[in-house]
């Protein structure tokens, strides 16, 4: 559990400050030498799987940056499943048939993230709609024919007031 | 007895806003003159409370006082001064009462500097400010009182947490709320606005200086919270997309985009409305980024669970100003009266572009942040949205953004000429294409979407220096003559300039590092060397010492690149006393190139120890593009035109004679 402390943004390593004085145990870092497979493009396809996938029982941290006991168990089956010949695909089939879709950092695409997914261009659409409606209103509404705002009755009152005077 | 004396001003300094948030408001209302005027007395007065309630506590710290309770959750007598100074906002309690001391602190910038404001605005402004400062004062004092005694007293405090011993740590927090507070700014200046029903050039003329100073302390507290993250945390990373993360950048996002629809607004008294709404959002945010970090809801369920009320609270306030401000815009935003018209080809229109950008890109950092929480409640099924989510989208609406973003500048008002701009951005273009192949050439690896990427960030430089070019006509007059119009340009367009380039360099840093970075894993025994990025490292041994509060455990390595001794690393790793907790410090050699980066991992069985060691190319310009950036902003704050406001003196002519 040490990890994830430092993973922490600065202003939430304020606010969990408490927390993590019970958590913390002296430890050092995430991926070990030991771990890593001879095989430099299997290892390389590992390193990129475990930024992928999330150590379970951290905030938001990935297995690759984890030294938590579970995120080391979770780099070693990857590289087990790698070793076997599997696909990345594959191999986060197999993960998340273990531990969920919460395993995953990028979410799947489904109907329950839809909404998430489509959020950029949603929000895309909205302001562009929003913006050619206020041009149209524009076009077509109360701006004058220089673009000047109309004056209000007391304006226009006083503007004859004043041109009287003169 | 001091303790007590800050606790009594504390209480007074919210007795004062309740009077702020009310008396000059009604004057406002009724047209009396003195009510209004009563209100500048009160944002002193505020101020002065809050700021002795400020010093009793940070005396408390100082001292070392430890019948605070407050001081024995958060300090230690063996801290060294500056981190028991800075302990006073290391902890919730205190970090709340810098908060409502910068809300004070530019409710009084109003009062002093806001003469040249119509009255009935400025009294307006003085009351919605005080509105917040009675709601988090009130806050606070019932939720999160930092005076609160502890008897009996313990022998010593329990200290901070070594992780936040840090320099660039000890300011991070004040630069960043102060971003954040600085936005209230923006946010009053809107509902009086929309509560006088009028607005016009001068209201953002008023408007984007503070949302220029405050956008400058948000962009440096953040950069000093990503630097601090990069040489504390050990691996090498800047920004992780963590929702503490994101709850500054969206505000930072929504500011940016603030600061450029102000500018459309003060020049063409156009969208005004649009700019009102923003002002409101950034705020919005402001007052989320509070909640999501004070409330512990995002860092954890169960710590929003241990104390419920600090979070139920600071929601309601949430909602309430955020609803209220909505509503309030609804209710009047139509009869706000919109100004000049433009072509869809112009620098409004490029401008426009940007909002939308940057709004989409906002939103979608919010929906990324907020969706797990909301789908958790709903369905109780858990996902994460975690980086590989942001980076996929978040990237895509950088990227247009940053391909316009040169075009900007060399539009005109109302009607620009698009062929023409990008005439003039030829040299721009090719020196991008230029970097680009040569990236590919170095590399030969990586994504393929970094060489474009680091072309896109020389293209924004190039850009931006192109434009001063174009100004000054250089090339097409005489030296002396382009010297002549250069020095006479306004600060305001060289603060454009150099902001605009700083963003060039961060995208250069940041494409390098992201796609270009090397790592290696090795366990090291004395005498072995490794090789990285043409560097050789050899590992001379390691030894244990003693510091001020900690016992560290250091790394020798030396360094030499093509046999010449480069430098010597110490990387270590610190075990703290109290709390008794592990730190990372890494070795760090940094060169224009890059930095090579050690850090110090396990002492292995064998013998050695383990260590992760980077290359990060160029890491440094993210950094130093942010700096450039608040210089930037603060060079166009010099300007004179942003202080002297001549339509404001219109207005209050216009205003004396209705009187």
């Amino acid at each position: 559990m040490t990890g994830w402390q430092k993973r922490r943004g600065p202003v939430a390593g304020v606010a969990t400050a408490l927390a993590l004085m019970v958590l913390a145990s002296p430890s050092a870092f995430a991926l070990d030498p030991r771990e890593q497979l001879k095989d430099t493009k299997l290892e390389e396809r590992a390193r990129g799987l475990s930024a992928e996938l999330r150590c379970l029982v951290c905030q938001n941290q990935s297995i690759d940056d984890s030294d938590a006991p579970l995120a080391k168990d979770l780099r070693r089956l990857v590289r087990e499943r790698l070793v076997l010949g599997e696909s990345d695909a594959e191999v986060k089939t197999h993960i998340v048939a273990r531990y969920g879709d919460f395993v995953l950092l990028k979410p799947p695409f489904n109907m329950h993230t839809l909404l998430l997914w489509m959020t950029p261009l949603l929000v895309l659409l909205a302001t562009l709609a929003g913006l050619w409606w206020a041009y149209a209103r524009r076009r077509t509404g109360s701006a004058g024919p220089a673009g000047g705002a109309a004056l209000s009755g007391d304006e226009q009152r006083r503007l004859e007031d004043l041109l009287r005077d003169r | 007895m001091i303790v007590e004396f800050g606790h009594f001003a504390l209480v007074l300094a919210v007795l004062v806003a309740v009077y702020q948030m009310i008396v000059p408001a009604v004057g406002a209302w009724r047209g009396d003159g003195r009510l209004m005027q009563s209100g500048d007395a009160a944002a002193l007065t505020q101020v002065m409370l809050l700021a002795i309630a400020f010093a009793a506590l940070t005396q408390a710290y100082v001292v070392s006082d430890f019948s605070v309770a407050n001081v024995v959750a958060n300090s230690h007598s063996t801290k060294p001064l500056i981190y028991r100074i800075s302990g006073v906002w290391g902890n919730h309690e205190g970090s709340m009462l810098l908060w409502v001391l910068i809300l004070a602190i530019f409710g009084a910038a109003v009062a002093v500097f806001g003469s040249n404001l119509p009255a009935t605005l400025r009294a307006n402004v003085l009351s919605v400010q005080a509105s917040i400062a009675v709601a988090f004062g009130l806050f606070i004092l019932f939720t999160s009182n930092p005076f609160e005694r502890l008897s009996p007293a313990p022998f010593d405090g329990r200290g901070l947490n070594p992780i936040l011993q840090d320099p660039a740590l000890a300011f991070h927090p004040p630069f960043l709320y102060a971003g954040y507070v600085g936005f209230s700014m923006a946010f009053s200046f809107a509902i009086a606005a929309l509560m006088e029903g009028r607005i016009d050039a001068a209201w953002a003329r008023w408007v984007r200086p503070w949302t220029l100073a405050a956008w400058m302390c948000l962009t440096l507290g953040i950069a000093m919270g990503s630097w601090w993250a990069y040489y504390e945390l050990g691996w090498g990373g800047w920004w992780f997309w963590d929702p503490v993360e994101n709850a500054s950048f969206m505000p930072w996002l929504a500011g940016t985009a603030l600061l450029h629809s102000a500018l459309v607004m003060e020049k063409r008294e156009a969208l005004k409305v649009w700019t009102i709404l923003l002002a409101i959002l950034t705020f919005s945010l402001s007052l989320l980024g509070t909640f999501l970090v004070r409330s512990g809801v995002l860092t954890s369920v169960h710590a929003f669970a241990v104390d419920p009320a600090r979070g139920v609270v600071i929601l309601g306030i949430m909602v309430l100003f955020v609803g209220g401000s909505l509503l309030l815009f609804g209710l009047r935003a139509a009869d706000l009266k919109q100004g000049g018209l433009f072509a869809p080809i112009s620098r409004e229109g490029s401008l426009v572009l940007n909002n939308i950008l940057l709004t989409v890109s906002c939103a979608t950092v919010l929906v990324g942040t907020l969706y797990p929480l909301a789908l958790e409640s709903v369905t109780g099924e858990k996902i994460s949205v975690g980086a590989p989510f942001f980076n996929l989208t978040f990237v895509p609406l950088m990227i247009p953004l940053l391909v316009a973003l040169p075009f900007g500048p060399f539009l005109a008002w109302k009607r620009g000429d698009l062929y023409g701009a990008a005439q003039r951005l030829t040299f721009a273009a090719v020196a991008a294409l230029v970097v680009a192949i040569a990236t590919v050439a170095v590399y030969q690896r990586g994504p393929w979407l970094a060489p474009p990427a680091m072309g896109l960030g020389v293209f924004v430089m190039a850009g931006a220096i192109l434009e001063l070019a174009y100004r000054g006509k250089v090339g097409q007059v005489s030296w002396d003559e382009a010297w002549r119009r250069l020095t006479n340009l306004p600060r305001s367009v060289y603060g454009t300039t150099i902001a605009h380039f700083g963003v060039g360099l961060m995208v250069l840093g940041i494409t390098a590092t992201s796609a270009y970075r090397h790592e290696t894993v090795v366990a090291l025994k004395p005498g072995e060397t490794v090789a990285v990025s043409g560097y050789v490292l050899e590992y001379k041994g390691a030894r244990s010492s003693k510091g001020p509060n900690y016992v560290e455990e250091t790394g020798e390595l030396a360094v030499t690149r093509d046999g010449a001794p480069v430098t010597v690393l110490y990387p270590s790793k610190r075990l703290y006393d109290a709390p008794p907790q592990p730190t990372t410090e890494a070795g760090i050699h940094n060169s224009w190139r890059g930095d090579l980066y050690v850090a110090l991992g396990d002492a292995q069985d064998a013998g050695g120890f383990a260590m992760r060691i980077y290359f990060n190319p160029l890491v440094r310009f993210i950094w130093i593009g942010a700096l450039i950036m608040f210089i930037g902003g603060g060079i166009s704050l010099s300007d004179r035109r942003l202080r002297v406001g001549a339509p404001v003196r219109a207005r209050r002519r216009e205003q004396g004679a209705a009187a």
